[in-house]
């Protein structure tokens, strides 16, 4: 059976940059362009069949260049394993990526979690807004420059 | 005169529920536009505990990160340190002793049924029935002691370390668990008596709040949750940690995804984690009493007498108390079945005895997205059967 890396490998040649394995987990760096693509073959396809979204990760990587990235971490309760889906964006001044929202419904609040707290914007969410800091807050609390106590 | 002149113009009513209601588990404010008594629209706003815990973390050593740990989903402290310090052990690549691993598993079920206690006796509570909460509150409280007898702290034992236990379990700790083990399901019988069959529980939370298994998966729910649904998922049995695979448990499901099965999953699972803490129980006595610390330099002081007397000895001491753990370069995800579902750890670590990024994956803010869904074409009523049955901790959603 084809794991989660040769299926993204042979069906998005192009848009995979890396697989790693770390003390037994598995992560697959992929561009950006095609998430929401991406996202919806490993859903669907019966040899990874992760019907479930674990949880999205918003990151700064500052100082490095790509700053901004987005972790996916994905579940597949027929086979009980896990893959962790990385895409680093290239801009690293108003980062955005494609939602996942019509992929996954949980997909929701938390990209509406990493637009709040790192700043990325997710193309073509339903309902884009803070949701733990108040609405008229300035900044991105988990941002690396944004400093500890605030202000 | 025609007929649509004669009509009554109406308009639909928004309702602040919460931030500071009773029966919202914290402060939590449910917008909701209605119609009448139908909710048209639920919307969650939340973020008033917010604490910034994953900002924190990036700026305190692994140690002192364990503490807002036990702060998270605060009615099951020490499950979420459990999780923490096994995602920090995976970065590490720790091996745990076995009587630290069955310790930490009791504690963990005790745990359980602690947060069970309590979202019984305010799910109840919440939907007109008062008394289960005073049952509930009887045997929560021989947990919460059970808890101060490990390590002094009630709600926050803080007993969990990276590498082990912070010690072994005081004397009188076993016959006392032992106690608690032995009685349980008898009073477990007074809460099916006092609600699984009565009427008035039966017609508020029968058919309120139905998912369908696709739908609780699409949603990412987890936990008792979607075993309501009949997903037939439980962590500790299909991805098992800390010695899961050795314990024998039964993982119960609903049928129907509403309100009253998610009820008796519940309840079902509080004898089932007793169950567990009676084997941990017997397993415990086989186990060499003291062993409950990794014997690892990286994460374990060395003993006193190798701190006065070799060099190497007190460099190591000197090193962690001063600079703290520095795992490798690297990430991991690590969950566990928490009460409420899947408490989840992202761990980046960039080698520095700080954690890069920490993201916390919390059970009750992803049950919590699926408010609106599940409040939709509902009665106002029902609005508070729901929040009742996602069993949110507010801490937990905001973080």
């Amino acid at each position: 059976m084809k794991t989660a890396a040769e299926l993204l490998q042979e069906k998005f040649p192009e848009e995979v940059v890396e697989v790693t394995e770390f003390r037994g987990e598995t992560t697959i760096t992929v561009k950006p362009g095609r998430i929401v693509d991406i996202c919806k073959t490993l859903r669907d396809a019966p040899e990874t069949y992760f019907r479930y979204l674990s949880m999205i990760a918003g990151m700064d990587y500052l100082p490095r260049s790509p700053r901004f990235g987005v972790v996916y971490n994905l579940y597949s309760h027929r086979h009980h394993n896990r893959v962790t889906l990385k895409a680093l964006l290239a801009d690293d001044n108003s980062p955005a990526i494609d939602s996942v929202v019509p992929v996954w419904s949980t997909a929701n609040w938390h990209e509406r979690e990493a637009y709040d707290l790192v700043g990325i914007r997710f193309r073509g969410h339903p309902d884009l807004r803070r949701i733990l800091m108040p609405n008229d807050w300035v900044g991105h609390p988990l941002r690396k420059d944004y400093p500890l106590r605030g202000k | 005169m025609n007929g649509a002149e004669t009509m009554k113009r109406t308009e639909t009513m928004l309702l602040n529920l919460g931030p500071s209601h009773p029966s919202t588990h914290g402060v939590l404010r449910v917008l909701l536009e209605l119609d009448g008594e139908l909710i048209l629209r639920a919307d969650p706003d939340i973020g008033y505990l917010h604490r910034g815990i994953e900002k924190m973390c990036e700026y305190r050593t692994y140690h002192r990160c364990m503490p807002l740990m036990n702060r998270l989903d605060y009615l099951a402290g020490e499950v979420n340190l459990f999780g923490f310090c096994l995602a920090v052990e995976k970065l590490l690549g720790i091996e745990v002793p076995k009587r630290a691993q069955y310790i930490r598993v009791m504690l963990a079920e005790l745990t359980r049924i602690a947060s069970h206690l309590f979202w019984l006796g305010t799910h109840g509570h919440d939907l007109g029935a008062m008394t289960p909460l005073f049952y509930a509150f009887r045997e929560r409280e021989k947990i919460m002691d059970l808890c101060e007898m490990v390590s002094g702290g009630r709600m926050f034992p803080l007993y969990c370390r990276i590498g082990g236990l912070a010690a072994d379990l005081p004397d009188g700790f076993i016959p006392a668990a032992w106690d608690f083990v032995k009685t349980f399901p008898e009073k477990h019988q007074d809460y099916h008596a006092l609600l699984t069959k009565n009427e008035i529980w039966i017609e508020r939370t029968k058919g309120v709040g139905v998912m369908t298994p696709d739908e609780a998966l699409d949603w990412g729910w987890s936990g008792p949750m979607a075993r309501g649904s009949g997903i037939n998922w439980d962590l500790r049995r299909d991805n098992p940690y800390s010695s899961y695979e050795e314990f024998d448990f039964v993982v119960p499901l609903g049928r129907n995804g509403d309100t009253y099965d998610r009820y008796l999953v519940r309840m079902e699972e509080m004898l089932q984690a007793n169950r567990i803490v009676r084997q941990a129980l017997e397993k415990l006595a086989d186990t060499e009493p003291g062993d409950v610390k990794a014997k690892d330099p990286r994460v374990s002081l060395p003993p006193k007498d190798a701190v006065y007397n070799d060099i190497a000895g007190l460099i190591n001491h000197f090193k962690l108390i001063q600079e703290g753990i520095t795992p490798p370069v690297g990430e991991v995800y690590q969950c566990i079945e928490a009460p409420k579902g899947e408490m989840g750890f992202y761990v980046v670590s960039d080698g520095s005895p700080q954690p890069f990024r920490l993201k916390i994956r919390g059970p009750s803010f992803i049950n919590l997205a699926a408010m609106d869904k599940l409040a939709r074409g509902r009665l106002l009523a029902d609005a508070i059967a729901l929040i009742g049955t996602m069993d949110i901790v507010l801490a937990d959603v905001d973080r």
